[in-house]
């Protein structure tokens, strides 16, 4: 078993081993620096794999699942518009679109969570009408959700027993999961606290919670934007190892690069329509982009300039932990220049969260560890640092970057009410401020009615490129960007960066944290990675291989952890 | 089979409809109650709403007192709305209320007998410093300590009503009244009084100031960045720290004002309709204040009408308990009821009803 031989390694890192298909990882690795390689050799391996069944010839036969006809509506839109595809057992299926083109309505209708308007869905040659995501899990369809439903407070195999029909005694579990988890190359020690596993390790409890009830169908949404590069290779092996089992899987993502890695064939929805078929292997990821979006893309372009005076300067910045699953900042020193991007890069809940609360002002620390423009700023407010110039947009959209319920005019005046004059002695001049985010929805192509919506009914992708326009239209020094394009679609997603690129062109700095390493590598000049609140010292981006990446983030680290 | 479908943004028309629809509600609800009381239910509920404004017979009393009872109302539910808006909980409005009364009425019988202009405007001072203090100790409760401000503050009504009776006993009891309990009168003791001002309206002192915190609540919460922040903060902390918001001056900041206005409606009570500190002053205006808020949906000129809706069925009770012989208790269920059906026809203005055949297994 070669995933077996990588896990039960000392390290992951020094990966010279041989494959089945005998290319040599470390060749692999060194030759070139993309990310994708990694997942590229993978999927010439699993393409190899899956072409050469172990005889049983399971991967040519009928499909598993075929859904016709799919309809869904909800007032004022239609959801999914005769939907329809098919998916072979063993297969790996990518669901591509962007935001509101309609994914997570056909799963949910496949999972059992939302009952289709018409249309019908064959299972197996029977027909398929889940009332109930349990009817569903019965049939065999299982799904990780993008977001985890774990409890902190409980330990892995109690999780689990949470999320199954009929759990069976606990001594048993454990014994079943450590069983399945060491089958998969997914090491997952039952007894462990889940509020001290990493993002990875979380999402391993997820996957074998779906693998203890052996589904025919894995669905899988956004499974990657929690892992490192290590950790995706090690998914994409487990996902591998499925597929030649004959389970099919359902992958939802927007990293066009990890499904022509990954998957044999692509859905692409539009508006709720299917508006294309395609074997990702034999498109560009530009071309699947297109196909989703409907038009062409327009690719950032940036010319780096030279690095200006001094902007930002930490000196050994450490927060304490708030809470118990929170992460404290350690000894964090770092020297921002004016014009240039900085990439913070690093597995989710490594720090991110606490750094933007402490260079945005939410949360204070001590006067010298934080020097914006040669100026102390590590007690002052929000409002205070952003009349210097440091201003920030924090991940979380709705309830941290933007009030839900407010309309789009009260979320412009929440953070550029001092940039912009919008009040004066504290009185507030509406029209300002109307038109400033009307200025906001023009310039970045927001799509709403009007300024008058409230923030909540705007999609993701929209709201995330107010909250971005609001910061950058105040022309910042300083801006500090969190998960920037989360969840956001590549049209969306390529028009920030290319707003976050125009930034440091015009001279202000830009500190980027994403989980996304091909936009940390698409924008930055400089990388640094965010590990147990530690921060790695920046190191220019171009040239840095996905090793150097792997190790800055520390991603072998938190496997080794998980060792049984 | 029912489903509630969530709105993508509330709906401004069933805002404005839900409080409307909550008193045909209640007037039916209340109805069908009178009835199982043996009480012709149509009579009574048009002399809870109709006779107090327009009946010949009784009209003349019944139209000052509307005002009269309204006044304070608006006033202790204008402060309340404030913080409310922010998701800051005073509950014990009735303590800061009593607390006014007894500062004020201090003040005032301090400088009797003697006659001087500036008596009444430091009695008014007093009374609003009196509710702030009050308030104050749940403040900084939870700004020092974190406790939770519902408990103190509601517990702390039963302080002041402890500290009203010992008070209407012991230092501001009338000296000349052959022990009985209870202050001198003030509304007799023209330098400390606050008379009508405009005969037969019932608008006094406390009156006008509850118009003008009306206006001032209305121009803080739709021009003014505090105003925003309020409603931030209750919308969303988190967004609400992003904008620059010091939570902890905001607890300080709302707990004062709804104090501040309290003491105020108790001070003018106490010096006017009331006239003196006696052990039961105080009736309750403190803790209805919260249906008005609600029902006002916590915008100013939504307690304005609410505080007079309120008033009204506080003086048209009593005429049903004079006129019908209504228990006391079933206009108190007519009030509760009132809150009641607001809160559960709220959900209509963020949600949608569906009415479809079958259902999710």
């Amino acid at each position: 078993m070669p995933v077996l031989q990588l896990l039960s390694g000392k390290s992951l890192l020094p990966r010279v081993k041989t494959c089945p298909g005998g290319t040599n990882w470390q060749k692999v690795l060194t030759g070139q620096s993309q990310i994708s390689v990694v997942c590229g050799w993978l999927a010439v391996w699993s393409l190899k794999e899956i072409q050469n069944p172990q005889g049983d010839g399971t991967v040519t036969a009928t499909s598993l699942l075929s859904v016709k006809g799919l309809t869904k509506a909800y007032p004022g839109v239609v959801a999914n518009d005769q939907v329809g595809f098919e998916i072979a057992p063993g297969e790996v299926h990518a669901l591509l679109g962007e935001n509101g083109a309609g994914k997570s309505t056909l799963v949910k209708m496949i999972y059992g969570l939302v009952r289709p308007d018409s249309g019908s869905m064959v299972m197996n040659g029977a027909p398929f009408e889940p009332g109930t995501p349990s009817a569903a899990r019965g049939d065999g369809v299982a799904m990780v959700f993008q977001h985890f439903s774990l409890f902190d407070a409980l330990n892995v195999a109690e999780n689990v027993a949470l999320g199954m029909d009929q759990p069976p005694k606990m001594r048993e579990l454990s014994r079943r999961i450590r069983e399945v988890s060491e089958n998969y190359g997914l090491p997952l020690d039952p007894d462990r606290m889940v509020g001290d596993l990493s993002a990875g390790e979380r999402q391993r409890v997820e996957i074998i919670r779906c693998l203890l009830q052996d589904p025919k169908l894995l669905i899988m949404d956004e499974p990657t934007s929690v892992l490192t590069p290590q950790e995706v290779a090690i998914l994409f092996e487990t996902l591998n190892k499925l597929s030649e089992e004959g389970t099919a899987i359902l992958y939802i993502s927007h990293k066009l690069e990890e499904i022509r890695t990954i998957c044999d064939s692509a859905t692409i929805l539009r508006l709720g329509k299917v508006v294309g078929q395609c074997n990702p292997r034999e498109e560009s990821a530009r071309s699947m982009a297109e196909m989703m979006v409907g038009q062409e893309l327009l690719i950032p372009t940036r010319t780096p300039g030279e690095p200006g005076e001094v902007l930002l300067e930490l000196n050994d910045l450490s927060v304490p932990a708030d809470n118990q699953f929170g992460t404290s900042l350690r000894n964090i020193s770092l020297t921002v220049r004016a014009g240039e991007i900085l990439g913070i890069g690093g597995v989710a809940g490594n720090g991110q969260d606490e750094l933007v609360l402490a260079l945005s002002g939410e949360v204070r620390t001590e006067l010298n560890d934080i020097i914006f423009k040669g100026i102390p700023v590590g007690t002052l407010p929000p409002n205070p640092r952003r009349a210097l110039g440091l201003l920030t947009a924090p991940e979380e959209r709705l309830g941290h970057a933007a009030a839900p319920d407010m309309s789009l005019t009260e979320n412009a005046l929440l953070t550029a009410a001092i940039r912009q004059g919008l009040a004066r002695n504290g009185f507030l001049n509406w029209p300002k401020i109307r038109k400033y985010a009307s200025e906001v929805i023009e310039t970045f192509d927001v799509r709403t009615p009007g300024p008058e919506n409230a923030a909540r009914s705007l999609s993701g992708g929209n709201l995330q490129k107010f909250v971005i326009g609001r910061e950058v239209l105040q022309d910042p020094d300083l801006l500090v960007v969190n998960q920037p394009t989360w969840g956001v679609d590549a049209s969306a997603a390529a028009s920030i960066r290319q707003a976050l690129m125009d930034l440091a062109a015009k001279g202000a700095a830009v500190i980027c944290i994403s989980q996304d390493l091909d936009e940390l590598m698409e924008i930055s000049d400089r990388f640094a990675a965010l590990n147990e609140g530690r921060l790695t010292p920046p190191r220019p981006a171009r040239g840095l291989s996905v090793e150097d990446i792997g190790l800055m983030m520390g991603g072998a680290h938190d496997m080794e952890a998980a060792h049984v | 089979m029912i489903r509630l479908e969530k709105r993508p943004q509330p709906s401004k028309l069933w805002i404005a409809l839900t409080p409307v629809l909550a008193v045909i509600a209640t007037m039916i609800a209340g109805g069908i109650l009178f009835a199982m009381l043996g009480k012709p239910p149509v009579e009574a509920i048009r002399t809870i709403f109709w006779d107090p404004l327009f009946s010949e017979q009784f009209a003349a009393y019944s139209r000052p007192q509307l005002l009269i009872k309204a006044g304070p109302l608006i006033l202790i539910a204008i402060g309340l709305s404030l913080g409310f808006r922010a998701g800051i909980w005073n509950i014990g409005a009735e303590g800061q209320y009593i607390m006014g009364a007894i500062f004020g009425a201090a003040v005032g019988l301090a400088f009797y007998p003697m006659e001087a202009f500036y008596i009444f405007p430091l009695m008014v001072i007093a009374g609003a410093f009196g509710g702030w203090l009050w308030a104050m100790i749940p403040a900084l409760l939870r700004t020092k300590f974190n406790t939770n401000e519902i408990l103190v503050s509601l517990l702390l009504v039963y302080v002041a009503e402890f500290l009203l009776q010992s008070m209407a006993l012991g230092a501001l009891r009338n000296p000349d009244n052959s022990g009985f309990p209870g202050s001198r009168n003030l509304s007799q003791y023209a330098s400390a009084s606050n008379p009508e001002l405009f005969t037969g309206t019932g608008i006094h002192w406390g009156v006008l100031t509850a118009f003008i915190a009306v206006i001032g609540a209305y121009i803080l919460l739709s021009r003014h960045i505090l105003g925003f922040q309020i409603r931030l903060t209750g919308q969303s902390e988190r967004a609400a720290r992003f904008a620059s918001v010091n939570p902890k001056r905001l607890v300080i900041f709302c707990l004062g004002i709804s104090g501040l206005l309290a003491g105020l409606a108790g001070m003018f009570e106490v010096s006017g309709p009331s006239g003196q500190i006696s052990i039961d002053f105080n009736a309750g205006y403190g803790f209805t204040a919260i249906i008005v808020a609600f029902l006002g949906r916590l915008n100013p000129v939504g307690i304005l009408l609410a505080g007079i809706l309120m008033a009204l069925t506080y003086v048209g009770g009593e005429l049903a308990q004079i006129m019908l012989g209504l228990p006391a208790a079933a206009i108190q269920i007519f009030q509760g009821m009132l809150l009641f059906f607001l809160l559960a026809l709220d959900v209509l203005s963020n949600f949608r009803i569906r009415f479809r055949k079958g259902g999710i297994a």
